[in-house]
């Protein structure tokens, strides 16, 4: 059995992350959590209401969970350190997502401010996983300035279309030191399973759990294909490592 | 090219030609495309799309479900004033009505503003005429400045203004203007504005830039359906919004459908909107406009609201009274326009979840200061 993934110096069993936003009713929350097994969950803050209990989002997640509150509304890095800091004090962790988002239409990520909020929080003691555009200049820059992981996107926010950055999310997965998580058009569970498959560490869903019909047992799917995807990645792993280092080579006979 | 200039190449005659033209064909093209353009957008306006409203609604649900989730904002409007300078012929508050002017003043107002906080409302659209020397721009500032200790998101619904006045507001804490074009026939626009700031039909139509430019986040334009030709309204507010989307990424653009209804010793709109049409141009925004917020008033009667909930809105005024001091004040004033969704917060609330949907009141944290 492996070893859960190491964020923040908390270890995650569990690789499927989830998200709060768009359910139909906030009760599913919970629900969704304990059918997915889920240990870690993304919240706006900007959706928070500290005012009203019933309101309050933070009412309906289960205290094993790890909040991820993200900088959702933010349009440059001092607005995100801004949230983070509201959310730290709200009793949010010292987890934070950074979402900076400046073009409304397609809600594409922007890397240079979201680079800057990284290096600020990083240095203010937060466990950061910034949400880019899959760019590996970006990445290793991020990894410099303290990221505790990567979150590139599989495609536009939203639009289900699964992992269409593959190319360039192989190359962060090949090259970074620090946990990539796919973030974002993860459409299916099928998707979920590729992006695993892919050598991924983990995968954040939203929409497509909190939106489905039935977002507890959609949520159990997910799981189900991530675990899927990060077995096949084992196994190809230790496959390929036992071909590498076998004790009669395939071509040990030309002398 | 400007929005301006835009509209000046249409004629609003040939666009009702060229929608009258489009046949089931193009109606189907347009139902299964992922992008659409203009001409898909005509067909869907068309009649011949009347046959195909089940279809549309189907899109629309489903795209909705997927930008926006099963969710829909709440959000509700405070008049402060209902003094106003100019003509508009279609409204309540047109100078020339011998109607009771009021102005709250600050009690009343944070009255207002206790009121709805506790009925749980958290996004707030500030109203008033447009009367720059009885509600300023600096008082508008102090109005701001107290309306967001109760609400973490204010928008305001005033007269249009320049860029550097929208720059001052934002400051203050406004995040968002709701401004409706009203016409965009211009020569229709000419005559139903017969004096007054409004006049300047320019100027209005480039209000939302003005607010684009100053920084506001979110900007709801719409086109005031009675006045002219439905369907070729409902073709330029869209093509509006989508020159907005485009050139202002960092803005959240949404559109709004209020239309004129028949009301006995009202203004009686020359072109009427039926439920049919209204629900047609919906989904045609829905399919043309798949991440745009669309928001619906309680102008509407709330049976009809109700039903729209599953076709693509995603911002619902909720509680809402259109007279100045509506909420709180014993005396009433007159509304600006009826209402005709006259249920509480609670009420609506207990709607929404019966659809399917979860109501959201804050969508918004402060992150200016
Ligand atoms: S529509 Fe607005 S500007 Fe026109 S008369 Fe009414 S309040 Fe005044």
């Amino acid at each position: 059995m492996e070893s859960g993934l190491i964020l923040g110096g908390k270890s995650f069993t569990n690789r499927l992350f989830t998200g709060t936003g768009k359910f139909r009713s906030k009760k599913l929350i919970s629900k969704m959590l304990e059918a997915s097994g889920s240990e870690m969950i993304t919240i706006a803050l900007r959706r928070v209401d500290l005012t009203s209990k019933e309101e309050n989002i933070l009412e309906y997640i289960p205290d094993n969970v790890t909040l991820l509150p993200n900088t959702s509304g933010a349009r440059t890095a001092g607005e995100a350190v801004r949230i983070a800091n509201i959310a730290r004090e709200a009793g949010c962790g010292n987890f934070i997502k950074i979402e900076i988002i400046t073009d409304m239409k397609y809600l594409m990520p922007d890397n240079e401010e979201t680079l800057n909020a990284t290096r600020l929080l990083a240095e203010d003691g937060f466990i950061v996983l910034p949400y880019i555009n899959p760019d590996l200049p970006l990445a290793k820059k991020l990894e410099e300035a303290g990221a505790a992981a990567i979150m590139p996107l599989g495609s536009a926010i939203g639009s289900n279309r699964g992992i269409r950055t593959r190319e360039l999310i192989e190359i962060l997965i090949d090259c970074c030191s620090v946990p990539i998580i796919v973030d974002a058009g993860i459409g299916k569970p099928s998707h979920a399973a590729a992006a695993m498959e892919m050598g991924a560490d983990a995968v954040l869903v939203n929409t497509a759990i909190s939106a489905a019909h039935d977002p507890v047992r959609m949520g159990e799917a997910f799981s189900y294909a991530v675990k899927a995807g990060r077995m096949a990645f084992l196994a190809k792993l230790t496959e390929e490592s036992k071909e590498a280092n076998a004790s009669s080579p395939l071509t040990g006979f030309l002398r | 090219m400007t929005f301006f200039e835009t509209i000046k190449k249409f004629d609003p005659e040939d666009i009702e030609k060229s929608i009258g033209k489009m046949s089931f064909v193009e109606v189907k093209r347009a139902l299964a495309k992922n992008k659409l353009n203009e001409l898909d957008l005509m067909a869907l306006l068309s009649t011949a799309a009347q046959d195909h409203l089940e279809e549309m609604a189907q899109k629309a649900r489903s795209l909705t479900v997927q930008y926006f989730g099963r969710t829909v904002s709440l959000y509700a409007p405070l008049y402060i004033s209902n003094h106003c300078i100019n003509e508009c012929i279609y409204c309540g508050f047109n100078r020339s009505h011998t109607i009771t002017r009021k102005l709250l003043t600050h009690e009343e107002i944070e009255r207002e503003a206790r009121f709805l906080n506790a009925q749980g409302i958290r996004h707030i659209l500030l109203l008033t005429g447009e009367a720059h020397k009885i509600t300023p721009l600096e008082m508008l500032s102090d109005v701001i400045k107290l309306l967001r200790k109760y609400f973490p998101s204010v928008s305001i619904e005033v007269y249009p203004m320049d860029t550097e006045d929208y720059r001052i507001l934002k400051k203050a804490g406004v995040d968002g203007i709701t401004v409706y074009q009203e016409v965009y026939d211009t020569s229709i626009y000419d005559k139903v504005h017969p004096a007054g700031r409004k006049k300047n039909y320019k100027y209005r139509l480039e209000t939302p830039e003005r607010a684009a430019k100053a920084g506001l986040r979110y900007i709801n334009i719409g086109t005031l359906f009675g006045l002219a030709p439905v369907r070729s309204e409902a073709f330029l507010c869209a093509l509006h919004a989508k020159y907005l989307e485009n050139r202002y990424l960092d803005t959240e653009i949404s559109l709004s459908i209020p239309r004129i209804r028949n009301i006995p010793g009202g203004y009686s709109p020359d072109f009427l909107l039926s439920d049919r049409l209204f629900v047609q141009i919906l989904l045609a925004y829905r399919l043309f406009l798949p991440r745009s917020g669309i928001t619906v008033s309680t102008r509407e009667t709330s049976d009809f609201r109700d039903n729209l909930l599953n076709l693509g809105v995603t911002r619902f005024s909720a509680g809402s009274h259109t007279e100045v001091g509506g909420y709180t004040e014993d005396e009433q004033s007159v509304p600006q326009f009826e209402i005709s969704d006259s249920r509480s917060v609670e009420e609506i609330v207990r709607v929404i979840r019966e659809k399917g949907l979860q109501p959201i009141f804050k969508d918004w944290e402060d992150i200016s200061q």
